[in-house]
């Protein structure tokens, strides 16, 4: 289990050298996205429109913060459960994203799409939503602002913590447990 | 009969919205560190300290310990020999969790209908239950619910004959398929009896009693202490990337039932095990 410091946008390299169980710090521009914001990108590329951001190489940050208090650039900003994601992850993932960082369990299809397209999925710890806002340097909401805490925000982090849940090549921490 | 405004039970409820949310209970931070030294997987220890230090950090910083600040869930236990004045008690209640969420910067997690969604901006309304009881008082319980947790929320109609073993296995069963979605280690919350929404309140009000308080049937102790034996030996684990730590407490309600059922309802709270009362 090695410690790796990985930046932003991940290259293809890089998350083939990332394996299941090792720990990761995070450093350059990641982006939230929930259910919502999932549900309305899909729809908009299904029309024949861009994703609202470049998705390719990107990470995608499954979190909706609570607001930021005076003198922080956020507030507490820890993982979202991941599984409702699932049914947009695949498509994301077409069109370019490289990783996600969420918590617990994905779905076979989009353990399937990771595989296909390379990509890489971390844990971040749940609940630790005061530690890992530490990380968020500034965040500046880029799509959806009328989704509130559900915007796509860019968050520009340092060093954030997280673990390599499920690899590229669908090795799986969460299927090792009972 | 003694008067209360309602403008105090808003006060109090606006308190115990930040506080339950900034604050960690100090057993569940003293339950990681007895956890810590029993932990068997790696990774888990690492999550429990991160945990532990997330703890200091919200406090210290007045951050939430968590993001996901809930929706509020309040139990009211009013007096008979009060009064309550100066306006509509449910309302005021609805006031106190919107100045709470805004002044507390907590995140407004509420949309006004469940297809249609469309955030109400406040948090609320707030999720009341109102009990009314002998005396002169007015007890409050906030606690704020996460979704990733009350997500993994279960209901089982068991037959009468059910039993114990009917209980556990439900339970266990509940515990594996929520796996590490509910934040664990998470405390269990289990109503057994009554009707299918009471066994549900029942678990949910389970989930508000000091952590690892047991139950005052001896019969219902034994079997909180087994369940919580078995939940840490499915290896599920922090987070449930594995480990011995899955959970830090079951505690189960009952209630007298029909000849004909068995209700269980299991209401799982993640590690963050957030409430706050006060008495008026």
């Amino acid at each position: 289990m090695a410690t790796i410091e990985i930046t932003t946008p991940l290259t293809d390299e890089v998350v083939k050298g990332l394996k299941a169980g090792d720990s990761v710090l995070i450093t350059g521009t990641i982006y939230t996205a929930r259910d919502a914001a999932h549900k309305r990108l899909t729809e908009a590329v299904a029309k024949g429109e861009k994703p609202p951001v470049e998705l390719k190489g990107q990470i995608f940050y499954y979190a909706g913060p609570s607001p930021a208090p005076p003198g922080k650039p956020i507030g507490s900003v820890g993982p979202t459960t991941s599984y409702r994601m699932d049914a947009f992850a695949p498509k994301t993932m077409e069109l370019g994203l490289k990783g996600m960082i969420g918590k617990g369990p994905r779905a076979k299809e989009v353990i399937d799409a990771m595989k296909k397209h390379g990509a890489v999925y971390f844990a971040a710890v749940g609940g630790a939503g005061a530690l890992l806002a530490k990380c968020v340097k500034a965040a500046k909401p880029v799509a959806y602002p009328d989704l509130g805490a559900e915007a796509i925000t860019e968050l520009t982090v340092e060093r954030f913590p997280a673990i390599v849940a499920t690899d590229c090549r669908g090795n799986d921490l969460y299927s090792r447990t009972a | 009969m003694r008067e209360l405004k309602v403008a105090e039970i808003t006060r109090a409820v606006r308190g115990l919205c930040i506080e339950a949310n900034i604050v960690a209970d100090e057993d569940v931070l003293a339950a990681f560190r007895e956890r810590l030294k029993t932990e068997t997987s790696p990774v888990g220890k690492e999550v429990l300290k991160t945990l532990l230090e997330n703890a200091r950090i919200a406090k210290e910083e007045r951050l939430p310990i968590c993001q996901d600040t809930g929706m509020a869930i309040v139990f009211l236990e009013v007096g008979q020999e009060v009064r309550l004045v100066g306006g509509d008690l449910e309302m005021a209640v609805h006031e106190g969790v919107r100045q709470g969420y805004k002044d507390g910067y907590l995140r407004k997690s509420v949309v006004k209908d469940p297809v249609e969604r469309g955030n109400t901006g406040d948090n609320t309304p707030a999720v009341i239950h109102t009990r009314i009881v002998p005396g002169d008082k007015v007890r409050i319980t906030v606690a704020p619910k996460g979704f990733g947790s009350e997500n993994m929320s279960f209901v089982k109609m068991c037959t009468p004959t059910a039993g114990y073993e009917g209980i556990r296995q439900f339970v266990v069963e509940c515990v594996k398929k929520a796996g590490g979605n509910p934040c664990p280690p998470v405390v269990v919350g289990v109503g057994v009896g009554g009707t299918f929404e009471k066994a549900a309140l029942m678990a949910k009000q389970a989930l508000t009693r000091k952590l690892g308080e047991k139950s005052p049937r001896p019969e219902i102790a034994k079997l909180e202490g087994e369940l919580l034996e078995e939940i840490n030996r499915t290896g599920v684990g922090p987070q449930g990337l594995g480990g011995s730590t899955t959970a830090l407490a079951v505690h189960v309600d009952t209630y007298p039932t029909h000849i004909a059922g068995m209700p269980v309802a299991v209401n799982i709270c993640c590690h963050a095990y957030r409430h706050g009362v006060v008495e008026l």
